[in-house]
């Protein structure tokens, strides 16, 4: 009773005054603007390919060795801690498998540009609920995440 | 019966409000009706400017926005802080190295931002340290202090960290004359005017790097120096120095130090004294002193001392420093933006003095000059005078400008803020404040381009102004809207420690220099860095235990040590493997007479540990940051002085156990 008494208090109050209701935008202009916050748009979501800078990635019929083994050196500082390469989850699920299950423009922007992709991706999502920890931002290249896609098929089996 | 009186009242509110809810407020109130507008930013939004407030007796730096007086940081300076690490962790405690060993407190007085053609460019603050005197450079790239300086023959570093108008210099100025260093200091103290100098420090500013170098000194008379500020435009090449207890009294000074009506403002031509070091006119002069700087690759700082100092003598040199009259123990000096006028702030006077820069040229140029001081000519009060503010108010002590031609000054005494118009010296506008006002701040307000449209007041008392926290409470700040012809008080905020100076600057200056989000782990040079789990391990050197431990959401590597003994030093050497903005991780371990480790992704720093008893000890991650973060844990093992436990860590193995 005393709260809706209140409501219409304020309520007649700001319609009395008419003008009331001007935001604090009029007042000033803040030249930095707004934090940024991405408007998630799921419909234009593309599960196969994910979202980020890779539409097409060719893949050699062979394995670079050469590109392979610097994504492996990369691996080792930013992913290893949390990605076993066996089919073993750790923090992350294990890396045994995984060129055979994504394509590897996916396996690309997903390894550059995670959160959009954790808030949109049907399958990262249900992953989510399994390990609980976003995979983080680790200021991957291009070139480095082309590298650890080659060390991920050297894994497996790719010669 | 009870609802019908209540719907009556509510009839009669809703009535009374229709009518009365338009009316403008009385009169008497000192806030305005619009005053939450003007200071709400609204959620997620960004304020308009960065405010860089000083710490006073906390020794740090804080970080607000304008105007809704939000904190955003407190950056370590001169005192320690267990949160951060800053002083515990072997990588910081070189930053608080001075001549007299680790010194983990200080008093931060004063900010000043780095200008270029006397715009504030945004590139980096400097503090003073007002008791072991010391100047720091706080880097905005990054919000962390870079370097340190320590200035010697100097006791309470006050009239500092000002700089000219391409932070070509930082200056301090001693408050206590004290013997130099380079003399003998043992001396009765009731011979101050014969055995006690002041000198006043002139220190270099790479373009580049900012890097700090004491160039030279200056040596003057004993006497106090408060307050200083740098020529710009047609004075760029002079500074001014506010100074009292030209009495030269060394006790009972409240009393001792006000004999006389007038004291000084000492003008010195700065590029002059640059002819006579590069004329070889500066004496060397064995001193010690510490300078110390960061170095971002290693993330870790080195302290070095240096021996000497070239020091030039005002008295010999007659024409580096000229004393101008000033009445009643001045405090603020202050410099219009065109550079014309210097605005000296007499605590004791109930007027302020405008000096002319032309006029002050005209004077010297004609000797017009009453006399000298220790050997110093002193300019005739008039023959510099622009003129005086009459009856402005009780106890002035510091002035900004707002760039259309008005200067704001504070008084202590009157506890208010006086606008009045630089040329005519007519009083033009005043407010009160809560209460008794020291310093204040303009948005670029001592610079030669003030952005203006805010005008924040740091009060020295604030008794009842927010809800009581026993006999200590915390200082309190207002913002003042100065955009229109009167200031409008718009807010008041708490702030930490004892705010003297502050400055501001446009939010987009500070946020689009190229601010880091993170430190890269391919560029970290760090001797002790874990690039990677696989460089995780634990190596013996003697009794020194070096842990080269890793930390990601959400674990340690390793996270189970055994093989340490009673009498060990334990380094805990963490890298942050994270690559994302905003994800640190802490680190603290049982019983630690020491802080804890906070590590920004990508760095590595570094946690001293001696075990003090046999046990076993948990450490965690103490920054939340997952939803595993409870998890993130380990185990040290500490066993007797020449157990045969061997030396051996693991992460996610249980290895075969040992006796």
């Amino acid at each position: 009773m005393n709260k809706s008494i209140l409501l219409v208090l304020s309520l007649a109050l700001a319609i009395a005054c008419g003008k009331k209701e001007a935001s604090a935008e009029d007042n000033y202009q803040p030249g930095g603007g707004e934090a940024t916050t991405e408007a998630a748009d799921p419909a234009s979501y593309d599960p196969k390919r994910g979202e980020g800078k890779f539409d097409t990635v060719e893949l050699g019929a062979t394995l670079d060795q050469a590109l392979a083994k610097k994504g492996e050196e990369v691996a080792g500082v930013k992913c290893a801690s949390c990605h076993k390469t066996t089919d073993e989850k750790l923090v992350g699920p294990g890396w045994k498998g995984v060129t055979e299950r994504r394509k590897p423009e996916w396996i690309m922007n997903f390894i550059t540009n995670p959160d959009p992709m954790i808030d949109k991706d049907p399958e990262v999502q249900a992953q989510l609920e399994i390990c609980l920890v976003r995979m983080p931002n680790q200021g991957i290249s291009d070139d480095e995440a082309r590298g650890i896609l080659e060390y991920m098929r050297k894994n497996d089996g790719v010669k | 019966m009870k609802n019908k009186f209540v719907q009556a009242v509510l009839v009669i509110a809703l009535g009374s409000a229709l009518v009365t809810s338009c009316k403008p407020k009385s009169s008497g109130d000192a806030v305005s009706g619009d005053a939450a507008e003007k200071a709400y930013v609204a959620p997620g939004k960004y304020d308009e400017f960065y405010n860089f407030v000083s710490g006073g007796f906390s020794g740090q730096l804080s970080v607000y926005g304008l105007p809704s007086g939000r904190l955003f940081r407190v950056i370590p300076v001169f005192s320690v802080d267990p949160e951060k690490g800053w002083g515990y962790s072997e990588e910081t405690k070189p930053m608080l190295n001075t001549s007299h060993g680790f010194v983990p407190w200080d008093d931060l007085h004063h900010t000043e931002m780095s200008q270029t053609n006397g715009e504030v460019d945004g590139r980096w603050v400097f503090g003073n340290a007002n008791n072991t005197p010391r100047i720091a450079r706080i880097d905005l790239k990054t919000f962390k202090t870079a370097e340190i300086i320590e200035l010697p023959n100097s006791g309470g570093n006050h009239s500092s960290p000002f700089i000219t108008e391409n932070t070509e210099y930082v200056v301090a100025g001693t408050r206590f004359s004290v013997p130099a260093d380079y003399s003998n200091g043992d001396v009765p103290i009731n011979t101050y005017k014969e055995n006690y100098k002041g000198h006043i420090s002139f220190v270099s500013v790479d373009k580049k790097s900012g890097e700090m170098d004491l160039a030279f000194q200056i040596v003057t008379p004993g006497v106090n120096f408060d307050l200083s500020h740098a020529g710009k435009g047609k004075s760029h090449g002079w500074f001014f120095f506010s100074c009292y207890n030209t009495e030269q009294a060394n006790t009972l000074l409240e009393v001792n130090a006000s004999q006389k009506d007038k004291d000084f403002i000492m003008a010195v031509n700065w590029k002059k004294a640059e002819e006579y070091i590069k004329a070889g006119k500066g004496k060397k002069q064995k001193v010690k002193y510490a300078h110390n700087t960061w170095e971002e690759s290693t993330h870790s700082a080195k302290s070095t001392m240096k021996d000497e100092v070239l020091v030039l003598d005002a008295s010999e040199l007659k024409d580096i420093c000229y004393m101008i009259p000033c009445p009643k123990s001045p405090h603020g000096c202050d410099v219009d933006p065109t550079g014309e006028f210097i605005v000296g702030s007499g605590k004791l006077a109930a007027l302020i003095p405008v000096f002319s820069f032309d006029k002050l040229q005209a004077a010297i140029k004609g000797k017009k000059f009453e006399g000298d001081y220790g050997g110093i000519p002193v300019v005739k009060y008039e023959a510099a005078l622009h003129g005086e503010v009459q009856k402005p108010g009780l106890g002035p002590l510091h002035t900004e400008f707002d760039g259309k031609g008005n200067a704001y000054t504070t008084f202590f005494v009157s506890s208010e803020v006086v606008k009045w118009d630089i040329k005519t010296l007519k009083v033009l506008d005043r407010v009160p404040t809560y209460y008794s006002v020291g310093h204040l701040c303009i948005p670029g307000g001592d610079s030669k381009k003030p952005f203006g449209k805010y005008l924040i007041a740091y009060n020295k008392i604030t008794k009842d102004r927010y809800l009581p926290t026993g006999p200590e409470l915390a200082q309190s700040a207002q913002i003042f809207d100065i955009s229109g012809d009167k200031m409008k008080l718009i807010l008041d905020f708490p702030t930490i420690g004892e705010p003297h100076y502050a400055q501001a600057a446009p939010a987009d200056l500070i946020r689009n220099n190229g601010q880091l989000k993170f430190y890269k782990l391919e560029d970290n040079k760090h001797p002790y860095a874990a690039k990677g789990e696989k460089e995780a391990k634990v190596v013996r050197e003697g009794n020194k235990v070096h842990v080269y431990m890793t930390s990601i959401r959400s674990h340690f590597a390793p996270d189970n040590i055994e093989g340490v003994f009673l009498g060990d030093e334990v380094y805990f050497h963490v890298t942050n493997l994270e690559q994302d903005w905003d994800v640190p991780h802490g680190f603290a371990v049982k019983g630690a007479n020491n802080g804890e480790l906070l590590i920004m992704p990508g760095e590595t720093t570094t946690l001293k540990w001696i075990p003090d008893r046999v046990g076993t000890f948990p450490f965690y991650c103490t920054d939340f940051c997952s939803a595993l973060h409870q998890e993130m844990q380990g185990y040290i093992r500490v066993s007797p002085k020449g157990s045969n436990v061997p030396l051996q860590f693991s992460l996610g193995t249980n290895v075969p156990a040992t006796k």
